[in-house]
């Protein structure tokens, strides 16, 4: 049933007994035209894709969990197009654009609030870096500013914009668009509407292994029995080297935990994203009010999804100096996501040395903006048995032919 | 916070400490004949299990020293501590 007014209205009638799940949960079949190991953003916008783009509807997704549990539901829901590099802007500018007719597209509020995001610069150098990067936005096509102290001070006003300040305020660089999105919704948005198209959503169902056949996939072999299929599209995040070693191949991917935190709610405080490169700190506020934020990455690799103590004092004292009226703010919750780290923190999507075998990673700590974009593009993949345009540049051969795409500068945080 | 047995200073918290990466990888050699797929796999392709990992950890702010350390990327557990010449030790997977 179509999510509107009418039927908010007329379901109010009857007591909202008719409304259907929003995905069904099927029973496993023998064979699948294309099989998606991994239920988080990724995946199941992936599977959507496949069905409303490529008309492929016989497709299952694998879920070793419950959908939307991992890094989907694990960060800190910022989406934002900043990127230096062309290939990256063209990328990620076109999943913002996703994102912006995402909640009609799907029929289901996604609650994007395009409240920008400022990244500051802390000293002379930093500003003329952001002026480069602002340059850069522009040049490819991307919205960016950059805004003075004073300007920053009006927007926020609790931010410690003071010469004495641990971290002074110089400038920072803003893109309007930018904002955040309700994490949860982006799933289950695509879960329901790839369910409606016919894709099966299979739930605790844990992949253990293949059968590959000379080089090419011919079956996967999960917990709850065999599924042949002819593709397989992986899109596991941190767990993408512990799959690959499944299928006999290795990654250039390294897993570290990063931490998200959330704090009681407050009254409205902070009506923008803002990223310090310099105390490595990202916060928002949510719309119930809680402050949503992270920082770095733990100092070693991690499968553990817990986090560490160093890194969360770290980035509470980070928060801290440029915010120091949070400082009596209880904490609520913390936890950590992991995170599939790649030397030039772009991602990889496309073919694996198995036939028939495609792979969506190397997200690291920024996926969740790339969802439509990742779905879209590793749906075109999977497919048509080659790249889309967009993700040419992000195949797996760049780390054999030496033409990364080095984004680290630009994205932010320094992970 | 995890406790790192320095060879040298003994245990110390983590964060004095800096991890490496994955230990025992050797060069290509001669550089000059090796692949475009052999030195991207040497520069780039590493293990990442979900369980026991041997790498390279230095103590940064202490004394300064590299040496090897086989941990578990689950439990954080370190499993031993031993000297960056020293061969890599067989890994029991349990």
């Amino acid at each position: 049933m179509q999510y509107s007014t009418f039927n908010l209205i007329k379901e109010g009638f009857v007591g909202h007994k008719n409304w259907p799940a929003a995905w069904t949960t099927p029973a496993l079949k023998k064979s699948y035209d294309a099989v998606i190991i991994g239920g988080g953003g990724h995946g199941l916008a992936t599977a959507y894709y496949l069905a409303k783009n490529h008309n492929l509807t016989n497709v299952a997704i694998l879920e070793k969990g419950w959908i939307g549990g991992g890094n989907t539901g694990r960060n800190t829901t910022i989406v934002r197009s900043n990127y230096f590099y062309p290939e990256s802007a063209a990328f990620y500018d076109f999943s913002l654009k996703l994102y912006e007719g995402l909640s009609n597209d799907l029929n289901y509020n996604i609650m994007l609030s395009q409240r920008g995001q400022m990244t500051f610069a802390h000293s002379q150098h930093d500003l003329e870096m952001i002026r480069r990067i602002c340059n850069a936005m522009q040049l490819n096509g991307v919205d960016a500013s950059v805004l003075t102290p004073d300007e920053i001070a009006l927007r926020i006003p609790n931010l410690d914009v003071s010469r004495k300040a641990r971290h002074p305020i110089w400038g920072a660089v803003v893109q309007e668009r930018a904002g955040v999105a309700r994490h949860d919704a982006v799933a289950w948005g695509y879960a329901r509407q790839a369910s409606k198209l016919g894709v099966d959503i299979i739930q605790n169902c844990a992949v253990t292994g293949f059968q590959i056949d000379r080089g090419r996939i011919k079956a996967v072999e999960t917990k709850r029995g065999i599924i042949k299929t002819d593709k397989v599209g992986i899109a596991v995040a941190g767990h993408s080297s512990v799959i690959a070693e499944m299928a006999g191949f290795r990654l250039p991917v390294q897993s570290y935990a990063l931490q998200a935190f959330v704090s009681e709610p407050l009254k409205p405080a902070l009506d923008t994203v803002v990223v310090s490169p310099a105390t490595g700190v990202y916060v928002s506020q949510s719309d119930k009010g809680e402050l949503v934020f992270g920082s770095a990455l733990d100092l070693y690799t991690s499968y553990a999804q817990r986090g560490n103590v160093p890194v969360l004092e770290d980035t509470v004292a980070g928060l801290l100096a440029l915010f120091p009226s949070f400082s009596r703010v209880r904490m609520l919750r913390q936890w950590a996501g992991i995170c599939d780290i790649v030397h030039d923190s772009s991602p990889i999507i496309g073919h694996t040395p198995v036939v028939g075998m495609y792979i969506n990673c190397g997200w690291g700590t920024g996926g969740f903006k790339a969802i439509p974009a990742g779905g879209y593009t590793f749906a075109h993949a999977i497919a048509h048995d080659t790249p889309h345009p967009l993700a040419k540049p992000f195949t797996l051969d760049r780390f054999k032919s030496g033409a990364l795409i080095d984004e680290a500068g630009a994205a932010g945080i320094a992970h | 916070m995890m406790k790192i047995t320095c060879p040298f200073c003994g245990a110390r918290n983590e964060n004095e400490f800096h991890r490496g990466g994955e230990a025992h990888i050797a060069r290509p050699q001669p550089s000059m004949d090796t692949s475009d797929d052999v030195w991207g796999e040497y520069l780039f392709f590493r293990d990442n299990p979900k369980g026991i990992i041997v790498e390279r950890w230095r103590h940064t702010y202490g004394c300064g020293q590299w040496f090897n350390v086989t941990r578990d990327t689950v439990t954080h557990e370190i499993k031993a501590v031993y000297d960056i010449e020293a061969p890599k030790p067989a890994i029991d997977a349990q």
